[in-house]
């Protein structure tokens, strides 16, 4: 597989993300894409409107296509021409850049402030239109509706959902002076665009975790010298301390109906896993062993725990049926595998892999039991997986900070997301966002 | 009465271990023999980890290191109401870098005295 994949090791950073600076700015740059991207280009969307835009609207289009790592985009230098109307189209011109789909738009004011935005994506080879929409919005929601096209454009040419209009948290730590640090909890877009804070402390802040609505977050702050559990709507931003028994309180997970939140707590003694349930306030034990089980998510059919265990000696991936509680060992390859995430397809397991003294991202396929190991850096983690199953995102580090970097499933398309300054850790990708 | 200003505070493992090393020893039960001296006295009790490996699969780590200082200084007559556990995990390196002399110095326990 290695020696058919084409690097594009692209050393500058290619698409710089313009929005105004702000705490831990995320830029992305493709390191590495498939053997055969297929060639797209997304021509700037005409505006006939009096004052300049505050996006450019085909540009996020063209950056989020880039950014997966399947698509060659033509860059705008190279286009014969500048079409916004299926009338101004011609396809020889495309053909003669070797495009295969080509997407034109329009943006027109609609009074009342909004805009009206109408795109269409063309067969360049077939000369068919593939797709024509319109949609209105403010001039503040630019940036969303140029991940709406994305989308769209990316599940007519994919067949599958894109996810470029979601969200993903992640903490950062800034050193201030010896031993004080300020961490942050930062909302973004899935492009690292807009990044806002969303807590802010000097004591460490862990393991945030999306409600499966997307309108929640679960996470651990030490802001009181211990670890807590934490509850925060998104919306209006007011929090919840859920738990904070002595000793560990960690590794948030919501169950899919939302209703109930799996933890680790080790009041007990140890490390366990424990249930929450968030309406009826009601605890339950899962986990009963005196090694350590930590880091529990949840199968997309709400049925098991995946979860971390060293029962065997050393830490493995294991899964408990809520029903029966019966527990069974999931990672065999390896000394350690650590922190599993599930697709949502419930087909495949990404997690923590230690081979040769490094740690690294790799992906199992639950129905073969293969095992491929998808990243090289050395201290890989974190792993967290885009809601249509395309992407990883995980935690990493370069040099002396940590940064976030992605990958493919199959391994095929990398890119990285360095943060303008400070460490970048633990992000969390948000589901589909209504 | 036995001051324990000059003793040692932070006690080191070895790498995925939690068992306490014997150079330890003589300034722990020091500190335990102040601590049931003086019952009004308490300490937290700070295990950490280094960056290898997941972070809450750390903060196990880094509880069962301070847990195994807890127990030593309760087998020394230390009322275990004196003792407060607490894990951060890699979460508060001691040293920055990716190296085995910074990971060392981050696999540690911090006792530090709440009252005295």
């Amino acid at each position: 597989m290695v020696g058919k994949i084409r690097i594009w090791w692209a050393v500058l950073a290619l698409w710089f993300i313009a929005a105004a600076p702000a705490q831990a700015e995320l830029t992305i740059e493709i390191t590495q894409g498939v053997d055969e991207p297929t060639p797209v280009a997304v021509v700037p969307f005409a505006w006939s409107g009096s004052q300049a835009l505050p996006e450019d609207v085909a540009q996020i289009v063209h950056n989020d296509l880039a950014r997966t790592g399947l698509f060659k985009l033509l860059s705008r230098d190279n286009m014969l021409g500048f079409p916004s109307r299926a009338d101004q189209v011609y396809f020889r011109d495309w053909r003669v850049s070797n495009t295969d789909f080509l997407v034109i738009g329009r943006i027109a004011p609609q009074g009342n402030g909004q805009l009206r935005v109408e795109f269409e994506l063309y067969d360049v080879l077939k000369e068919q239109r593939l797709l024509a929409e319109q949609v209105s919005a403010g001039s503040a929601n630019l940036r969303d509706i140029g991940h709406y096209v994305a989308d769209m454009i990316y599940q007519k040419l994919t067949g599958l959902r894109g996810a470029f209009s979601t969200r993903i948290v992640y903490v950062t730590a800034e050193k201030m002076a010896d031993q004080q640090y300020r961490y942050r909890l930062q909302l973004a877009d899935s492009d690292g665009a807009r990044p806002r804070t969303i807590l802010e402390s000097r004591e460490p802040i862990m393991s945030p975790a999306w409600s499966l609505d997307g309108k929640k977050l679960a996470y651990v702050s030490f802001e009181t010298s211990r670890p807590a559990i934490y509850v925060q709507d998104l919306a209006s931003g007011k929090r919840q301390k859920v738990q904070s028994f002595r000793g560990l309180n960690g590794a948030p997970a919501w169950s899919p109906d939302g209703q109930k939140l799996a933890l680790v707590l080790s009041k007990d003694g140890n490390p366990e896993i424990y249930i929450l349930d968030l309406v009826r306030r009601q605890l339950t034990r899962v986990t009963h062993h005196y090694g350590i089980d930590t880091e529990p998510s949840w199968t997309p059919d709400g049925q098991s725990l995946i979860f971390t265990s060293d029962r065997g000696g050393l830490p493995q991936i294991y899964r408990v049926h809520l029903a029966s509680r019966e527990i069974s060992r999931l990672t065999f390859e390896g000394a350690y595998n650590a922190r599993a995430r599930m697709t949502q397809d419930g087909r495949f397991l990404a997690m923590v892999h230690q081979t040769g003294g490094s740690f690294h991202i790799a992906v199992q396929d639950l129905k073969t039991g293969r095992l491929d190991v998808l990243t090289e850096t050395g201290l890989d983690e974190s792993p967290t997986i885009a809601p249509n199953g395309s992407m990883i995102l995980y935690a990493t580090q370069e040099g002396v900070r940590g940064l976030l970097g992605g990958v493919s499933l199959d391994g095929s398309v990398k890119f990285r997301l360095p943060a303008a300054k400070g460490d970048v850790r633990e992000p969390a990708w948000s589901p589909y966002l209504q | 009465m036995q001051d324990v200003a000059n003793l040692r505070t932070v006690f080191y493992f070895d790498f995925d271990k939690s068992v306490v090393k014997a150079e330890g020893f003589a300034d722990l039960e020091a500190h335990a023999k102040y601590l049931a001296l003086n019952p009004g006295a308490s300490i937290r009790l700070e295990g950490h980890a280094d960056e290898r490996g997941t972070r809450e699969y750390n903060m196990a780590l880094g509880e069962r290191r301070a847990k195994a200082i807890s127990r030593f200084l309760q087998v020394n007559n230390v009322n275990a109401d004196q003792l407060e556990v607490i894990s951060y995990g890699e979460e508060k390196p001691a040293v920055l870098g990716h190296d085995r002399g910074s990971w060392s110095q981050n696999r540690r326990v911090e006792l530090k005295y709440v009252s005295r």
